[in-house]
Protein backbone atom coordinates (compact mmCIF):
# COMPACT_ATOMS: atom_id res chain seq x y z
CA UNK A 1 0.00 0.00 0.00
CA UNK A 2 2.96 2.22 0.58
CA UNK A 3 4.17 1.99 -2.69
CA UNK A 4 0.79 3.10 -4.10
CA UNK A 5 1.25 6.30 -1.68
CA UNK A 6 4.75 6.82 -3.38
CA UNK A 7 3.82 6.54 -6.25
CA UNK A 8 0.62 8.49 -6.45
CA UNK A 9 2.63 11.31 -4.65
CA UNK A 10 4.92 11.36 -7.20
CA UNK A 11 2.28 11.65 -9.75
CA UNK A 12 1.10 13.94 -8.46
CA UNK A 13 4.00 16.19 -8.15
CA UNK A 14 5.24 15.51 -11.69
CA UNK A 15 2.25 16.14 -12.81
CA UNK A 16 2.56 19.79 -11.84
CA UNK A 17 6.47 20.11 -13.33
CA UNK A 18 4.82 18.81 -16.33
CA UNK A 19 2.15 22.04 -15.89
CA UNK A 20 4.39 24.31 -15.47
CA UNK A 21 6.55 23.52 -18.23
CA UNK A 22 3.38 23.22 -20.49
CA UNK A 23 2.09 26.43 -19.71
CA UNK A 24 5.53 27.86 -20.25
CA UNK A 25 5.45 26.18 -24.08
CA UNK A 26 1.62 28.06 -24.85
CA UNK A 27 3.43 30.89 -23.10
CA UNK A 28 0.81 31.12 -20.61
CA UNK A 29 3.62 31.29 -17.89
CA UNK A 30 6.14 34.68 -19.35
CA UNK A 31 9.36 33.09 -17.91
CA UNK A 32 10.80 29.93 -16.83
CA UNK A 33 12.60 29.93 -13.57
CA UNK A 34 15.60 28.29 -14.86
CA UNK A 35 18.25 30.66 -14.21
CA UNK A 36 20.86 28.69 -16.79
CA UNK A 37 18.76 29.48 -20.25
CA UNK A 38 18.70 26.05 -20.73
CA UNK A 39 15.19 25.62 -20.26
CA UNK A 40 14.56 27.78 -23.11
CA UNK A 41 16.67 26.42 -25.38
CA UNK A 42 15.50 22.66 -24.90
CA UNK A 43 11.76 23.96 -25.09
CA UNK A 44 12.07 25.75 -28.60
CA UNK A 45 14.00 22.87 -29.75
CA UNK A 46 12.19 20.19 -31.94
CA UNK A 47 12.47 17.64 -29.56
CA UNK A 48 10.21 19.77 -27.46
CA UNK A 49 7.42 18.49 -29.94
CA UNK A 50 6.17 14.67 -30.16
CA UNK A 51 4.29 13.46 -33.02
CA UNK A 52 2.79 17.35 -32.92
CA UNK A 53 2.55 17.22 -29.87
CA UNK A 54 4.48 19.02 -27.11
CA UNK A 55 6.31 16.92 -24.59
CA UNK A 56 5.17 18.55 -21.50
CA UNK A 57 1.82 18.04 -22.28
CA UNK A 58 2.36 14.42 -22.84
CA UNK A 59 3.98 14.54 -19.54
CA UNK A 60 0.75 16.41 -18.12
CA UNK A 61 -0.81 13.41 -19.20
CA UNK A 62 0.92 10.51 -18.70
CA UNK A 63 1.64 11.72 -14.82
CA UNK A 64 -2.34 12.32 -14.78
CA UNK A 65 -2.78 8.61 -15.97
CA UNK A 66 -0.31 7.40 -13.81
CA UNK A 67 -2.50 9.43 -10.50
CA UNK A 68 -5.63 7.95 -11.81
CA UNK A 69 -4.56 4.75 -11.41
CA UNK A 70 -2.15 5.02 -8.03
CA UNK A 71 -6.12 6.23 -6.77
CA UNK A 72 -7.49 2.85 -8.20
CA UNK A 73 -4.98 0.63 -6.71
CA UNK A 74 -5.44 2.43 -3.54
CA UNK A 75 -8.93 2.06 -3.65
CA UNK A 76 -8.83 -1.70 -3.23
CA UNK A 77 -7.23 -1.82 0.15
CA UNK A 78 -6.00 -5.65 -0.54
CA UNK A 79 -2.62 -6.44 -0.93
CA UNK A 80 -2.82 -8.44 -4.08
CA UNK A 81 -2.30 -7.13 -7.56
CA UNK A 82 -5.09 -5.95 -9.11
CA UNK A 83 -4.87 -4.23 -13.18
CA UNK A 84 -4.28 -1.04 -12.27
CA UNK A 85 -1.16 -1.59 -10.68
CA UNK A 86 -0.12 -3.78 -13.80
CA UNK A 87 -1.32 -0.59 -16.11
CA UNK A 88 0.88 1.47 -13.36
CA UNK A 89 3.80 0.11 -13.74
CA UNK A 90 3.14 -0.40 -17.94
CA UNK A 91 2.81 3.52 -17.99
CA UNK A 92 5.82 3.93 -15.82
CA UNK A 93 8.02 2.20 -17.72
CA UNK A 94 7.40 3.64 -21.00
CA UNK A 95 7.37 7.15 -19.36
CA UNK A 96 10.85 6.30 -17.61
CA UNK A 97 12.17 5.36 -21.31
CA UNK A 98 10.74 8.49 -23.42
CA UNK A 99 12.81 10.30 -20.33
CA UNK A 100 15.80 8.73 -20.81
CA UNK A 101 15.89 9.71 -24.22
CA UNK A 102 14.83 12.79 -23.64
CA UNK A 103 17.67 13.32 -21.25
CA UNK A 104 19.61 12.14 -24.37
CA UNK A 105 18.77 14.31 -26.19
CA UNK A 106 19.49 17.41 -23.87
CA UNK A 107 23.04 16.09 -23.24
CA UNK A 108 23.97 15.34 -26.85
CA UNK A 109 21.90 16.89 -29.23
CA UNK A 110 20.50 20.04 -27.59
CA UNK A 111 23.68 20.21 -25.74
CA UNK A 112 21.50 21.99 -23.01
CA UNK A 113 20.20 21.64 -19.84
CA UNK A 114 16.47 22.46 -18.47
CA UNK A 115 16.62 21.74 -15.17
CA UNK A 116 12.42 21.10 -14.74
CA UNK A 117 13.57 18.33 -17.21
CA UNK A 118 15.62 16.80 -14.99
CA UNK A 119 13.26 17.34 -12.33
CA UNK A 120 10.37 15.71 -14.37
CA UNK A 121 13.30 12.78 -14.95
CA UNK A 122 13.94 12.19 -11.43
CA UNK A 123 10.14 12.72 -10.35
CA UNK A 124 9.49 9.59 -13.42
CA UNK A 125 12.66 7.85 -12.07
CA UNK A 126 11.17 7.17 -8.47
CA UNK A 127 7.71 6.91 -9.83
CA UNK A 128 8.93 3.53 -11.88
CA UNK A 129 10.96 2.50 -8.97
CA UNK A 130 7.92 2.64 -6.66
CA UNK A 131 5.76 1.34 -8.94
CA UNK A 132 8.11 -1.39 -9.34
CA UNK A 133 8.78 -2.04 -6.25
CA UNK A 134 4.57 -1.91 -5.28
CA UNK A 135 4.06 -4.61 -8.06
CA UNK A 136 7.02 -6.98 -6.56
CA UNK A 137 5.43 -6.30 -3.07
CA UNK A 138 2.08 -7.42 -3.73
CA UNK A 139 0.91 -11.23 -4.00
CA UNK A 140 -0.59 -12.10 -7.24
CA UNK A 141 -4.47 -11.78 -7.54
CA UNK A 142 -6.30 -14.47 -6.68
CA UNK B 1 -4.30 6.46 5.03
CA UNK B 2 -6.17 10.09 6.73
CA UNK B 3 -2.82 11.20 6.59
CA UNK B 4 -2.03 10.13 3.31
CA UNK B 5 -4.66 12.08 1.73
CA UNK B 6 -4.14 15.05 3.60
CA UNK B 7 -0.50 15.39 2.21
CA UNK B 8 -2.13 14.70 -1.43
CA UNK B 9 -4.09 17.73 -0.70
CA UNK B 10 -1.76 19.79 0.73
CA UNK B 11 0.58 19.06 -2.49
CA UNK B 12 -2.57 19.74 -4.76
CA UNK B 13 -2.74 22.80 -2.94
CA UNK B 14 0.46 24.30 -3.05
CA UNK B 15 1.04 22.78 -6.45
CA UNK B 16 -2.20 24.45 -7.89
CA UNK B 17 -1.44 28.23 -5.67
CA UNK B 18 2.59 28.37 -7.67
CA UNK B 19 1.02 27.67 -10.95
CA UNK B 20 -2.23 30.02 -10.65
CA UNK B 21 0.54 32.57 -8.91
CA UNK B 22 3.05 32.06 -12.37
CA UNK B 23 -0.39 32.19 -14.66
CA UNK B 24 -1.88 35.24 -13.07
CA UNK B 25 1.24 36.74 -12.26
CA UNK B 26 1.90 37.18 -16.21
CA UNK B 27 3.07 40.94 -17.17
CA UNK B 28 1.28 42.26 -20.22
CA UNK B 29 3.50 44.64 -21.36
CA UNK B 30 2.89 46.57 -24.57
CA UNK B 31 5.35 49.39 -26.07
CA UNK B 32 3.09 51.70 -28.41
CA UNK B 33 4.65 52.79 -31.50
CA UNK B 34 3.27 56.47 -33.26
CA UNK B 35 3.08 57.39 -29.93
CA UNK B 36 3.75 61.57 -29.57
CA UNK B 37 7.98 62.05 -28.98
CA UNK B 38 8.13 65.07 -26.62
CA UNK B 39 11.65 66.61 -26.24
CA UNK B 40 11.95 64.76 -22.78
CA UNK B 41 12.13 61.93 -24.37
CA UNK B 42 15.33 62.22 -26.21
CA UNK B 43 16.82 64.70 -24.06
CA UNK B 44 20.79 63.96 -23.23
CA UNK B 45 20.40 60.95 -25.28
CA UNK B 46 22.16 60.59 -28.77
CA UNK B 47 21.59 56.83 -28.81
CA UNK B 48 23.87 53.92 -27.44
CA UNK B 49 27.55 55.14 -27.65
CA UNK B 50 30.72 52.88 -27.17
CA UNK B 51 34.20 54.26 -28.09
CA UNK B 52 36.33 57.20 -27.94
CA UNK B 53 34.56 60.54 -28.03
CA UNK B 54 37.65 61.46 -30.06
CA UNK B 55 37.56 59.04 -32.68
CA UNK B 56 38.33 60.34 -36.12
CA UNK B 57 35.07 58.52 -37.23
CA UNK B 58 31.52 57.63 -36.15
CA UNK B 59 29.53 55.23 -37.32
CA UNK B 60 26.05 55.07 -36.70
CA UNK B 61 23.35 51.96 -37.16
CA UNK B 62 20.15 51.73 -37.14
CA UNK B 63 19.06 47.52 -36.27
CA UNK B 64 16.11 45.80 -35.12
CA UNK B 65 16.53 43.49 -32.51
CA UNK B 66 14.02 40.87 -34.46
CA UNK B 67 16.12 41.72 -37.91
CA UNK B 68 17.80 38.54 -39.51
CA UNK B 69 19.88 40.25 -41.18
CA UNK B 70 21.04 42.54 -37.92
CA UNK B 71 21.15 39.50 -36.30
CA UNK B 72 23.33 38.38 -38.85
CA UNK B 73 26.08 41.67 -38.58
CA UNK B 74 25.83 41.45 -34.68
CA UNK B 75 27.15 37.75 -33.97
CA UNK B 76 29.45 37.45 -36.71
CA UNK B 77 30.31 41.02 -37.65
CA UNK B 78 30.44 43.06 -34.91
CA UNK B 79 33.16 41.11 -32.35
CA UNK B 80 35.63 41.84 -35.14
CA UNK B 81 34.60 45.49 -35.82
CA UNK B 82 34.58 46.04 -32.34
CA UNK B 83 38.11 44.71 -31.79
CA UNK B 84 39.31 46.27 -35.03
CA UNK B 85 37.37 49.78 -35.05
CA UNK B 86 36.01 50.79 -31.92
CA UNK B 87 38.70 49.31 -29.46
CA UNK B 88 41.48 51.04 -31.44
CA UNK B 89 40.28 54.15 -31.14
CA UNK B 90 38.81 54.63 -35.22
CA UNK B 91 35.60 54.63 -34.45
CA UNK B 92 32.47 56.11 -32.06
CA UNK B 93 29.85 53.60 -32.86
CA UNK B 94 26.28 54.38 -32.02
CA UNK B 95 23.67 51.93 -31.96
CA UNK B 96 19.90 53.47 -32.89
CA UNK B 97 16.77 51.56 -32.86
CA UNK B 98 14.87 51.30 -36.17
CA UNK B 99 11.85 49.05 -35.54
CA UNK B 100 10.15 47.41 -38.35
CA UNK B 101 6.63 46.89 -37.20
CA UNK B 102 4.52 45.23 -39.64
CA UNK B 103 7.13 42.30 -39.91
CA UNK B 104 8.97 42.47 -36.06
CA UNK B 105 6.26 42.45 -33.79
CA UNK B 106 8.43 42.16 -30.91
CA UNK B 107 11.27 44.37 -32.09
CA UNK B 108 9.81 47.39 -29.96
CA UNK B 109 9.35 45.25 -26.52
CA UNK B 110 12.83 44.00 -27.13
CA UNK B 111 14.35 47.79 -27.60
CA UNK B 112 12.49 49.00 -24.66
CA UNK B 113 13.87 45.58 -22.40
CA UNK B 114 17.48 46.75 -24.02
CA UNK B 115 16.62 50.54 -22.81
CA UNK B 116 15.85 49.57 -19.17
CA UNK B 117 19.19 47.21 -19.50
CA UNK B 118 20.67 50.18 -20.29
CA UNK B 119 19.42 52.29 -16.93
CA UNK B 120 21.59 49.97 -15.08
CA UNK B 121 24.71 49.82 -17.17
CA UNK B 122 23.70 46.72 -19.40
CA UNK B 123 22.88 47.75 -23.34
CA UNK B 124 25.61 45.99 -24.43
CA UNK B 125 25.49 43.13 -23.48
CA UNK B 126 21.75 42.91 -23.62
CA UNK B 127 21.88 43.70 -26.70
CA UNK B 128 24.25 40.92 -27.54
CA UNK B 129 22.10 38.40 -26.23
CA UNK B 130 19.02 39.34 -27.65
CA UNK B 131 20.55 39.24 -30.92
CA UNK B 132 22.31 35.81 -29.85
CA UNK B 133 18.82 34.36 -28.59
CA UNK B 134 16.64 35.68 -31.52
CA UNK B 135 16.02 32.43 -32.85
CA UNK B 136 14.03 31.75 -29.18
CA UNK B 137 12.25 34.88 -29.23
CA UNK B 138 10.98 35.78 -32.43
CA UNK B 139 8.27 33.40 -32.45
CA UNK B 140 5.95 31.48 -30.03
CA UNK B 141 4.82 33.44 -27.07
CA UNK B 142 6.56 34.27 -23.86
CA UNK B 143 9.00 37.22 -24.82
CA UNK B 144 9.06 39.27 -21.66
CA UNK B 145 9.92 36.15 -19.47
CA UNK B 146 12.63 35.49 -21.98
CA UNK B 147 13.89 39.08 -21.87
CA UNK B 148 13.97 39.39 -18.34
CA UNK B 149 15.35 36.43 -18.11
CA UNK B 150 18.20 37.60 -20.68
CA UNK B 151 18.15 40.43 -18.60
CA UNK B 152 18.84 39.06 -15.56
CA UNK B 153 22.00 36.62 -16.86
CA UNK B 154 23.89 40.00 -18.10
CA UNK B 155 23.18 41.21 -14.19
CA UNK B 156 20.35 43.47 -14.79
CA UNK B 157 18.37 43.53 -11.74
CA UNK B 158 14.73 41.95 -12.19
CA UNK B 159 12.73 44.59 -9.95
CA UNK B 160 13.85 47.85 -11.39
CA UNK B 161 14.08 46.44 -14.66
CA UNK B 162 10.54 45.38 -14.00
CA UNK B 163 9.11 48.68 -13.49
CA UNK B 164 10.71 50.05 -16.37
CA UNK B 165 9.25 47.63 -18.53
CA UNK B 166 5.87 48.56 -16.83
CA UNK B 167 6.19 52.38 -17.21
CA UNK B 168 7.21 51.77 -21.22
CA UNK B 169 8.98 55.25 -20.45
CA UNK B 170 11.06 54.78 -23.77
CA UNK B 171 8.23 54.27 -26.26
CA UNK B 172 8.85 57.82 -27.33
CA UNK B 173 12.63 57.68 -27.45
CA UNK B 174 12.40 54.26 -29.58
CA UNK B 175 9.76 56.41 -31.35
CA UNK B 176 11.61 59.29 -31.66
CA UNK B 177 14.96 57.31 -33.29
CA UNK B 178 12.44 55.21 -35.78
CA UNK B 179 11.58 58.72 -36.85
CA UNK B 180 14.95 60.50 -36.90
CA UNK B 181 15.96 57.40 -39.57
CA UNK B 182 12.91 57.76 -41.41
CA UNK B 183 14.28 61.36 -42.10
CA UNK B 184 17.86 60.44 -43.43
CA UNK B 185 16.36 57.64 -45.43
CA UNK B 186 16.47 54.57 -44.08
CA UNK B 187 14.30 52.22 -44.93
CA UNK B 188 16.01 49.06 -43.87
CA UNK B 189 18.07 47.46 -41.50
CA UNK B 190 20.75 47.14 -40.49
CA UNK B 191 21.75 50.71 -41.92
CA UNK B 192 24.88 52.38 -41.23
CA UNK B 193 25.43 56.04 -41.78
CA UNK B 194 29.33 57.12 -42.04
CA UNK B 195 30.45 60.56 -42.94
CA UNK B 196 27.19 61.58 -44.41
CA UNK B 197 26.16 58.59 -46.17
CA UNK B 198 24.20 56.15 -45.64
CA UNK B 199 25.16 52.38 -46.48
CA UNK B 200 22.29 49.96 -46.60
CA UNK B 201 22.23 46.39 -45.34
CA UNK B 202 25.02 44.25 -43.33
CA UNK B 203 28.72 45.22 -44.01
CA UNK B 204 31.29 42.99 -43.47
CA UNK B 205 33.97 43.66 -41.27
CA UNK B 206 36.64 44.24 -43.91
CA UNK B 207 34.49 46.37 -45.51
CA UNK B 208 33.88 49.06 -42.83
CA UNK B 209 37.66 48.95 -41.90
CA UNK B 210 38.76 49.82 -45.58
CA UNK B 211 35.57 52.12 -45.20
CA UNK B 212 37.04 53.70 -42.25
CA UNK B 213 40.60 53.77 -43.00
CA UNK B 214 40.09 55.61 -46.33
CA UNK B 215 38.06 58.50 -44.33
CA UNK B 216 41.25 58.72 -41.90
CA UNK B 217 43.51 59.02 -44.40
CA UNK B 218 41.23 61.61 -46.44
CA UNK B 219 40.54 63.85 -43.09
CA UNK B 220 39.10 65.96 -42.82
CA UNK B 221 36.27 64.94 -44.85
CA UNK B 222 33.10 67.03 -45.78
CA UNK B 223 29.93 65.36 -44.63
CA UNK B 224 26.97 66.21 -46.83
CA UNK B 225 22.98 64.88 -47.17
CA UNK B 226 23.15 61.49 -46.61
CA UNK B 227 22.84 59.45 -49.96
CA UNK B 228 22.49 55.68 -50.29
CA UNK B 229 24.34 53.31 -51.22
CA UNK B 230 23.65 49.59 -51.34
CA UNK B 231 25.30 47.26 -50.00
CA UNK B 232 26.61 43.91 -52.16
CA UNK B 233 23.96 41.03 -50.97
CA UNK B 234 25.89 38.43 -48.62
CA UNK B 235 23.60 36.33 -48.80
Amino acid sequence: MKYRMGTALLSLIGFFVATYLYLYKIGKIPGIACGTGGCETVQASPWATFLGLPVALIGVAGYLGCLVLAMIGLQQGRERRHWSDALLLAGATVGVLFTGWLTYAEAYLIEAWCRWCLGSAAIITLLFLSAALGWRSLRPAA
Amino acid sequence: MKKFYYLLVVVGVVGAGVIGWQVMGTKNVVIPANVVVTAGDTAGFQGYIIGSDTAPVTIVEFADFQCPACEDFDTVQWPEVYDNLVATGKVRWIYKDWPIDGAHRYARLAMHAAACADDQGKFWPMKARLFAHQYQWSFGSGQYGKFREYATQVGVDGGPWDACMQSAKYAGRIQASSEEGARLGVNSTPTFLIAGQLYLGVQGSDQLRHTVDSLIAARPAAEGRPSARKAPARR
